[in-house]
């Protein structure tokens, strides 16, 4: 696939890195805070609760519930112009921090603030991997 | 001995469809419009120094380094700097910044410019923006920028208060009204309630109309002493208050995305140090880069509760004539929006305390709030005006 997808692909870092690296072995792997017992994304050098640098990657569940979406009807650039209508959301996820994404539903028309939903992982390159999610 | 700041000297480029009368590069606008705000407040550029400039311009480089960049080019060596970038409330900060610097003596006359040639350089775009540092955690799911935002925040607020599109219409068709009582604004044809419900989506629930223009354009401001503006006899217009925060760059980092926090903060601070509350505003200038913004901004500068601004903007009350004067000059969504626009609240907040507005002039103005929003809800700064 490398070579021709064409949309914007992260420019990963070692903050990063083990994000993503988790993601190419289909894990949604965020931050702990060893001190304040919180999760936060993304992920972060100091724990944005409490400051704390005790920090240890954990796997999420990859469930969730959407907290707000939008559909686009106009597409983020040229290489989105084949996806309109499609959705970002922000996702409450179940251990708590917030991430945006995209949802894929059958009926883009038909999703609603508070559905649940599940991590899928989309291998866009050989090297990226998307964690992207579904109504459940 | 009143080293009190104010605000002395406004100065704008003409715009002939959305465009600069003339072009220009945005070093070009920014001079003549500074020339403006010099003219107007008596004073000759020699005299500014302090600088205060956001820069951006859709420049790398020297658009990074905006206050150096524009002080060579105008050819001011300033004794005081500023070049905060917290996106279009940049201004309403510069103006609050400038007012400590003065009031403690480090310097006694600054210029706030902004100039953006956007509309003409034809660069604005939805997508693009690189997938660096964090944005990573956001450009890669195609998200519209910023309107994508925005819509998020739009939906949250109907789905927790019932707000409605109809509602969000409102602000768009009472701005239109302000705009055509101004010959300078970009759109003046009549526009309807239907008319915006009508128009293109964008992204759900925000639709065109529900959207800023892309323009062009450039202003300038000029701060100095009260001392300075008493002796130069022009019309003074007092910074009685300011405030300024901000809370997230991610949309996805917002806590709240029905609440803005950065308004509620920025706006507590300046309404406690100029000593008014918002009963004793008489006319409002607030940062409409979208529909949205403006009921947003409306529940959390306090002057209407939380989750009411769409009852609070119905029966155009924010229309010429209606109860609550707002966006008199047509606002980012008629008059113009080029990229950052928080420095023509300020401009237009400074003609109605003046009473320059001719057809638009807001009866007995005397104290105007200005409310400046940058990035995705993230930043806000607020300033409070007042006239002799």
């Amino acid at each position: 696939m490398t070579g021709t997808y064409q949309k914007p692909l992260p420019v990963i870092d070692p903050g990063s890195e083990p994000f993503w690296s988790a993601a190419r072995e289909h894990r949604l792997s965020i931050p702990l805070c060893l001190d304040c017992d919180q999760y936060h994304f993304y992920p972060r050098e100091l724990c944005p609760h409490c400051h704390s640098g005790n920090l240890e990657w954990r796997d999420a569940s990859g469930k969730g519930t959407i907290y707000t979406f939008t559909i686009a009807r106009r597409p983020a650039g040229a290489a989105y112009a084949d996806d309109v209508p499609y959705i970002i959301a922000l996702i409450d996820l179940a251990e708590g921090p917030r991430m945006m994404t995209n949802v894929i539903a059958p009926d883009v028309e038909a999703v609603r603030i508070g559905d649940a939903v599940e991590v899928f992982f989309d291998d866009v390159t050989e090297e990226v991997t998307l964690p992207k999610f579904k109504t459940a | 001995m009143a080293r009190n700041a104010v605000i002395v000297g406004v100065g704008d480029a003409a715009l002939e469809g959305g465009r600069i009368v003339g072009g220009g590069s945005p070093l070009q606008v920014q001079a003549r419009a500074a020339k403006m705000a010099a003219d107007d407040a008596g004073i000759s550029i020699g005299d500014i120094d302090g600088l205060a400039v956001a820069g951006l311009w859709g420049v790398p480089g020297p658009g990074q380094l905006a206050t150096i960049t524009l002080g060579e080019y105008l050819g001011i060596q300033p004794r005081y700097a500023d070049g905060t970038n917290i996106g279009g409330a940049a201004f309403e900060s510069h103006v609050a910044h400038a007012a400590m610097a003065i009031e403690r003596g480090f310097c006694d006359t600054v210029l706030v410019a902004y100039a953006s040639t956007q509309k003409s350089d034809r660069s604005r775009q939805l997508g693009g923006r690189p997938s660096v540092l964090t944005m990573q955690f956001e450009n890669v799911w195609g998200v519209p920028q910023p309107v994508g935002g925005y819509a998020m925040a739009a939906k949250r607020h109907m789905h927790e208060f019932g707000t409605t599109s109809e509602q969000l219409a409102e602000i768009a068709v009472a701005t239109r009204k302000w705009a055509q009582l101004n010959p300078a604004a970009t759109m003046r044809d009549p526009m309807t309630i239907d008319d915006v419900l009508s128009s293109m989506p964008i992204c759900d629930p925000l639709r065109l109309y529900d959207c800023c223009l892309v323009t062009d354009g450039g202003g300038a401001v000029i701060v100095t002493t009260e001392d300075n503006a008493r002796a130069l006899g022009k019309p003074t217009v007092h910074v009685r208050g300011f405030g300024e925060s901000h809370t997230h760059w991610h949309i996805g980092a917002m806590a709240d995305l029905a609440r803005v926090a950065a308004a509620e903060a920025s706006s507590k601070t300046a309404f406690e140090m100029a000593g008014v509350t918002p009963d004793d505003i008489d006319v409002v200038e607030v940062y409409d880069s979208f529909t949205i913004t403006v009921l947003l901004t409306l529940e959390a500068l306090g002057f209407c509760k939380h989750g009411e601004g769409g009852e609070f903007v119905s029966n155009q009350r924010t229309a010429p004539g209606g109860s609550f004067p707002l966006n008199t000059n047509g606002g980012g969504l008629s008059y113009a929006h080029p990229g950052m626009y928080g420095i023509f609240l300020l401009i237009e907040a400074v003609r109605q305390l003046r009473g320059e507005c001719g057809e638009r002039q807001v009866d007995g103005a005397r104290t105007a709030l200005v409310h400046g929003t940058g990035g995705t809800l993230s930043s806000g700064a607020t300033v409070i005006l007042s006239g002799d």
